[in-house]
């Protein structure tokens, strides 16, 4: 197998004449957890929606495992944010889950019972197996954001893409999500997240991808989370956010 | 005329039955598809599209010059299709929103219609073509060959809802994971408006392409309210869309003239009203009752912990009204209907001027408390908790819980000194841990 499971080359992405992202260019290594970091707007769900192809790319290529997108959709789980989808959908968390099936499921037939047992375990998996049957209307938004998690498990696949999996969860919740990255890590799967907390980079990530609009930098998060990058992708809104940060803290002391 | 000789009229006349026949089956296919019109908060489309079909009626009565129900479908359903087409482009290729673009697309669609309309019933013969009869509709004018088509599209579009179920489902409910598993969401849509077109002009002429939309709408709504499962929703919307038929024509033909689509539009509203009153979970009635039901509660609640406040500083045991209103500012009715509440319950009793807490009373209020505490211990602590849900909905913390975690925040209590004091006879000797 490839030693870089994702390949980005030179993706643009522009809404309406604007740029959001230019040139990005990566070779995304394969078992790493790999935080994408920048202020708001900079681009960071849609490279993410770039990759998956869900977002019309201005210009560039994306291979996973050297191929299309297109061709290794069952190599990509994938969590979009929560706010993306209606709650009050008429329907459970298990048979929101199985939707992570369909792919594999295949047209016109129903889920079988191996289906559901994947379905089981991916939620026993983030701590939401009594909550199989309860109406998803019901979930608080952590346990909401878990669902989503279960149903990308589900997938069973090699690449994971999660977009904002930490917003405006509960302390519970991201202890689960955070458990269940490094169990995806140490499974050798390869997890790109959207991220926002810039004081729990260094501890939840091993890689780092800051972005805005362009690549700042990649590369391991020793590496990467330096001052002088910082400043580069937060411009003048890094001041606010130094004395929160306990590894600047460290540098520059 | 007796009701029953009424129904037997209209059972028994042929004419009678391929109208109650057409109704219901518009009803059923316009019930299914409205569901995922709702779902996919498109409901309004069903207007717009309804609207759209008159140019399309208009079109095929001047191309084929015949009056056929299967060549107005075709028609119809196309020049739909285009203008949900138009919605679509308008909203995606400029700023205008969607509600605005369904309004513009609705009125050109509508008005090029009214015009073409106009122009057929003023030229030679046109006159006599009948079109004007699908602005409201005209059921009565439905004949055999009009069910069979109708028959036939209705039973195309449940198959493939059918089939389709669990795609529909993904593309209601989240369309960008569905693309994201590499599933056609782009053609999955255009089938389905496809689909919501032609159930829409299965219900023209008998329902109108002014009122049609509410076909597409109420009989889904209704449904909504009483299911929380997507499967059993449609199979309901289809019932309610059925029964609206049939009642809409069967009560229709009680008068003479009496238009039979506008009472089935007012059929399925009132099963919608129905609906949204008495539904078990989701109807007026009974969030009404839930909410006098819990401020009940929290009122009984409340004067338990007041009795046991003022208990625990000791000096007396009894309390009068004005004392414990005080201690929490609750309105004296509800205090008064709580503090009887309790006594019905043998948690309180009359003691003199004032309230006491039984020794039962004692018990309740004691373990209410700790679990409020723990509850406010546990939301502090939450994080060194691990993955642990609790679910304040499912009672008591401590039944939820795994016991390590109930013994930790039992010594959180204690370090905090959040233990209350009064501990009740029946649970001395056990350290005041309920079990």
């Amino acid at each position: 197998m490839n030693e870089f499971p994702v390949t980005v080359e030179n993706v643009t992405v522009a809404y309406h004449q604007k740029p959001v992202l230019r040139e990005v260019n990566l070779q995304i290594p394969q078992g790493k957890l790999i935080g994408i970091v920048g202020p708001n707007g900079a681009g960071k769900s849609t490279l993410m929606k770039a990759i998956l192809g869900l977002v019309p790319r201005a210009a560039g290529e994306v291979y996973i495992h050297g191929r299309s997108c297109k061709e290794q959709r069952k190599l990509i789980g994938y969590v979009p944010q929560r706010e993306s989808v209606d709650w009050d959908f008429p329907t459970h968390a298990l048979d929101v889950v199985l939707m992570g099936r369909y792919g594999h499921i295949g047209w016109f037939r129903r889920p079988g019972s191996l289906d559901r047992e994947i379905v089981m375990s991916s939620l026993e998996k983030v701590g939401m197996a009594d909550y199989a049957y309860r109406q998803i209307s019901q979930l608080s938004g952590g346990q909401q954001q878990r669902v989503f998690l279960a149903r990308a498990l589900a997938q069973d696949a090699g690449i994971y893409f999660m977009d904002e999996p930490f917003a405006g969860v509960d302390a519970a919740t991201e202890k689960a999500i955070i458990r269940l990255l490094s169990e995806l890590k140490s499974q050798g799967k390869t997890v790109l997240v959207v991220h926002h907390d810039l004081q729990t980079v260094t501890e939840y990530f091993d890689w780092l991808l800051l972005l805005n609009v362009r690549k700042i930098a990649f590369g391991p998060t020793a590496d990467v989370f330096t001052e002088e990058n910082l400043q580069m992708t937060y411009g003048g809104r890094l001041n606010l956010l130094q004395n929160k940060i306990p590894l600047l803290r460290q540098q520059r002391a | 005329m007796s009701v029953m000789e009424n129904l037997a009229a209209v059972f028994g006349d042929p004419n009678m039955q391929w109208v109650l026949l057409s109704c219901m089956l518009l009803g059923v296919a316009s019930g299914v598809l409205g569901c995922f019109a709702l779902l996919r908060k498109h409901s309004l489309l069903g207007d717009a599209v309804a609207h759209a079909a008159l140019p399309g009626i208009c079109l095929a009565f001047l191309v084929t010059g015949s009056k056929s129900l299967f060549w107005f479908m075709i028609f119809a359903a196309a020049v739909g299709w285009l203008a949900s087409i138009c919605i679509g482009a308008v909203t995606r290729y400029s700023k205008i929103k969607e509600d605005t673009a369904l309004g513009l697309v609705l009125s050109v669609f509508f008005g090029v219609g009214i015009v073409m309309l106009t122009g057929i019933q003023h030229s030679a013969g046109g006159n006599q073509s009948g079109l004007d009869s699908f602005l409201f509709g005209k059921a009565a004018s439905l004949v055999g060959s009009d069910v069979a088509v109708m028959t036939g599209a209705a039973g195309v579009l449940l198959v493939i809802c059918f089939l389709l179920f669990k795609e529909f489902k993904l593309l209601s409910f989240d369309p960008g994971f569905g693309r994201g598993l590499g599933m056609p969401m782009g053609w999955l849509n255009a089938l389905l408006m496809l689909l919501i077109v032609t159930a829409v002009v299965i219900g023209l002429q008998a329902v109108g392409v002014v009122l049609m939309a509410a076909m597409l709408i109420t009989p889904a709504l209704a449904a909504r309210y009483w299911t929380e499962r997507l499967d059993h929703m449609i199979l309901l919307a289809g019932l309610f869309g059925a029964v609206s038929g049939a009642l809409g024509t069967f009560l229709s033909s009680l008068a003479a003239n009496m238009p039979t689509g506008p009472v089935i539009v007012l059929s399925a509203t009132l099963l919608f009203l129905l609906s949204m009153t008495f539904a078990p979970q989701r109807g007026l009635l009974m969030k009404v009752w839930r909410l006098r039901r819990l401020r009940r509660q929290v009122a009984r609640e409340q004067a338990l912990l007041s009795l046991y406040e003022e208990m625990e500083k000791g000096s007396r045991e009894s309390f009068r009204e004005e004392e414990l209103l005080e201690r929490r500012k609750q309105g004296a009715r509800r205090l008064k209907r709580a503090l009887r509440d309790l006594a019905r319950s043998g948690a309180a009793e009359r003691r003199g001027e004032g309230w006491a807490l039984t020794a039962a009373g004692l018990e309740q209020a004691y373990r209410l408390l700790i679990d409020r505490r723990m509850q406010d211990l546990f939301a502090m602590y939450e994080g060194t908790f691990g993955a642990l849900i609790f679910d304040r909905d499912q009672g008591r913390l401590e039944d939820q819980l795994p016991p390590e975690t109930v013994r930790t925040l039992w010594n959180l209590l204690k370090v905090h000194g959040l233990m209350p004091k009064l501990v009740p006879a029946t649970l001395k000797g056990r350290g005041g841990e309920a079990s």
